[in-house]
């Protein structure tokens, strides 16, 4: 019988080669995403940010703020997986995963941890930077780390399933140029929802990002254009959602056996 | 002695409706040295494929070690080692990590993953290049590391397949040392292998397959025993003049020095000998002009091919 000491080795191996395989290539990973943000904050937030001035009552680079760290944990934690285990399956070595008695769970466990690290790790990174550009507010804490690692769990499921479809690299790279960028985008980074048209207002809600951006925003500044309560159930209702479909996925062998 | 593998009416047919299985059913004890033989295509790399959990069979039983991979798939994966084909480890990761990640999986903690895998390394000859990445080996040291990987959990049921292929002969011979000494500390292994000289020096129990059948189940030696006949090259201590005509015996000169005999099974060798010394020639050494599992192995297959072409006609 496997024991849950084993499975606990077999959780920790993951997670633990995941995050050494992402600093290890440190340059590619995480480097990036801190020099496209301060970009963000020099050219948005203070060059454009200071002609805008106020949104929703506060400096525009404070407003931004929460949306582009954000944005930078969705990116990174959703890149991670998708590009480890799309390289597992490319390389085959995702055979050493397959073969072993480990539960499908565990290896799915695994890889979104690992997707939630490198996610959080940018969000920090990118946070400090922010910290160096404007002045930070920080609202309430736990909200801003519980909607960061939720965030980050989603987008990190969602890249899994992006790899297990996966056949060639364009594969990897289509839903992240034509559905998660406009997506991130269009969820309020850069402007409340107040400033759209009462149409475009109503569209905006089918959009997931805007709830996540705007709970996120809540635990830094403590202004929010949705209710608290509506945006953690919708994240908890994608995270179960996917993560019942990357399971499934997994245990039927899509993508990965023949 | 318990079984390591039993496979029971083994199916698989692929998406596009090709018939890799057509329902094999295979029996390895434990403690065998198994060979499972087949041309290009017969379905042996699916066999392993669905024993290891990388292929999903389309009907069937598979038991490893007497759990059944439909209902206690964990507790079955644990007695399996594989060796797979193809080299399948991330090659940008270094060699040890390797071996400690293939622990993890196993639930093995790295203090006893550890020792287990500079045991191993060492025997397999790849310690000193344990800090190194695995992209850096050489291609018999990248095969060597996956046997190391394979054993590093120490299953009871190792599966190799072609650990051979593109392996200079030294190396081969002594990965053959290297893999009788675990089988004789008691590790079942299933080798699969396009040299047959292997087959026969490594296994004592073969099965071939052949177009999704197992067309031979039985041990070596029974196996050898159908080859009805042998041909033999004779090399000779003077340069022959005429080649003598000998009772039942068909010789053909190979070179100045060499004969080629046919031998078969009811004939003593010492006859020919015999009649050789007569016509005053002296045989100094002799060899199987080709391996003796390969004859029959190609036998086998053109008459499986013989009686494919008759069922389509």
């Amino acid at each position: 019988m496997i024991g849950l000491l084993e499975y606990r080795v077999a959780y920790r191996t993951i997670v633990v080669k995941e995050v050494r395989r992402f600093l290890r290539i440190w340059m590619q990973t995480v480097l990036p995403a801190v020099i496209s943000t301060s970009l963000y904050f020099l050219i948005f937030g203070h060059l454009i940010g200071e002609r805008i001035g106020a949104m929703d009552g506060y400096p525009y680079i404070d407003f931004i703020v929460p949306g582009v760290i954000l944005m930078a944990i969705i990116n990174n934690a959703y890149a991670n997986v998708v590009s480890s285990f799309f390289s597992a399956k490319f390389q085959r070595h995702v055979e050493e995963l397959l073969v072993s008695p480990m539960p499908n769970s565990i290896i799915l466990l695994g890889f979104v941890t690992g997707g939630i690290a490198r996610g959080l790790i940018v969000g920090l990174a990118v946070t400090a930077v922010a910290a160096l550009l404007s002045d930070v507010h920080l609202h309430n804490l736990l909200i801003v780390l519980l909607v960061a690692v939720l965030t980050a769990a989603l987008f990190a499921i969602a890249g899994f399933i992006n790899a297990v479809y996966a056949k060639s690299f364009d594969d990897i790279s289509i839903i992240p140029t034509f559905v998660l960028t406009p997506l991130i985008y269009l969820g309020g980074i850069f402007y409340s929802l107040d400033l759209l048209p009462e149409f475009w207002r109503g569209v905006s809600l089918f959009n997931p990002i805007l709830y996540m951006i705007n709970a996120f925003r809540y635990g830094f500044i403590g202004s929010v254009d949705i209710s608290l309560g509506t945006a953690f159930s919708i994240i908890g209702l994608f995270i179960v959602s996917l993560y019942l479909f990357a399971l499934h996925l997994l245990n039927r062998g899509v993508g990965v056996r023949s | 002695m318990a079984a390591a593998l039993e496979i029971t009416d083994l199916r698989k047919t692929y998406h596009n409706d090709f018939e890799a299985l057509k329902g094999i059913s295979l029996t390895v004890r434990e403690g065998d040295f198994f060979a499972l033989l087949g041309p290009n295509g017969a379905g042996k790399s699916t066999a392993i494929g669905i024993v290891c959990s990388l292929v999903n069979k389309s009907a069937g039983k598979v038991r490893i070690h007497g759990h059944d991979i439909d209902h206690d798939l964990a507790a079955a994966k644990r007695y399996l080692g594989l060796v797979p084909q193809e080299i399948n480890f991330n090659i940008w990761e270094p060699v040890e990590e390797i071996l400690l990640n293939q622990a993890g999986y196993y639930g093995i903690p790295l203090d006893v993953a550890r020792p287990r895998a500079e045991h191993y390394l060492r025997q397999l000859g790849l310690w000193e290049k344990r800090h190194g990445m695995a992209r850096d080996l050489s291609g018999g040291m990248k095969r060597r590391l996956m046997i190391a990987r394979a054993l590093v959990h120490e299953p009871r049921l190792l599966i190799l397949d072609e650990p051979t292929a593109g392996v200079d002969i030294e190396l081969r011979r002594a990965m053959w040392k290297f893999l009788r000494e675990i089988n004789a500390a008691g590790t079942t292994i299933i080798l699969t292998t396009h040299y047959l000289e292997e087959a026969e020096s490594l296994c004592e129990k073969i099965a071939i397959i052949d177009q999704g059948l197992i067309v031979e189940d039985s041990d070596m030696k029974t196996l050898l025993n159908k080859l009805h006949q042998q041909t033999l090259l004779l090399d000779l201590a003077e340069p022959l003049a005429d080649l003598p005509q000998i009772a039942d015996f068909t010789l053909r000169r190979r070179d100045a020095q060499t004969i080629e005999a046919d031998v078969r099974r009811d004939q003593q060798l010492n006859t020919l000998f015999a009649a050789l010394d007569v016509h005053g020639l002296q045989v100094v050494s002799m060899r199987n002009k080709s391996n003796r599992l390969e004859e029959l192995f190609i036998k086998m297959i053109e008459d499986g091919k013989v009686r494919q072409a008759k069922v389509v006609a």
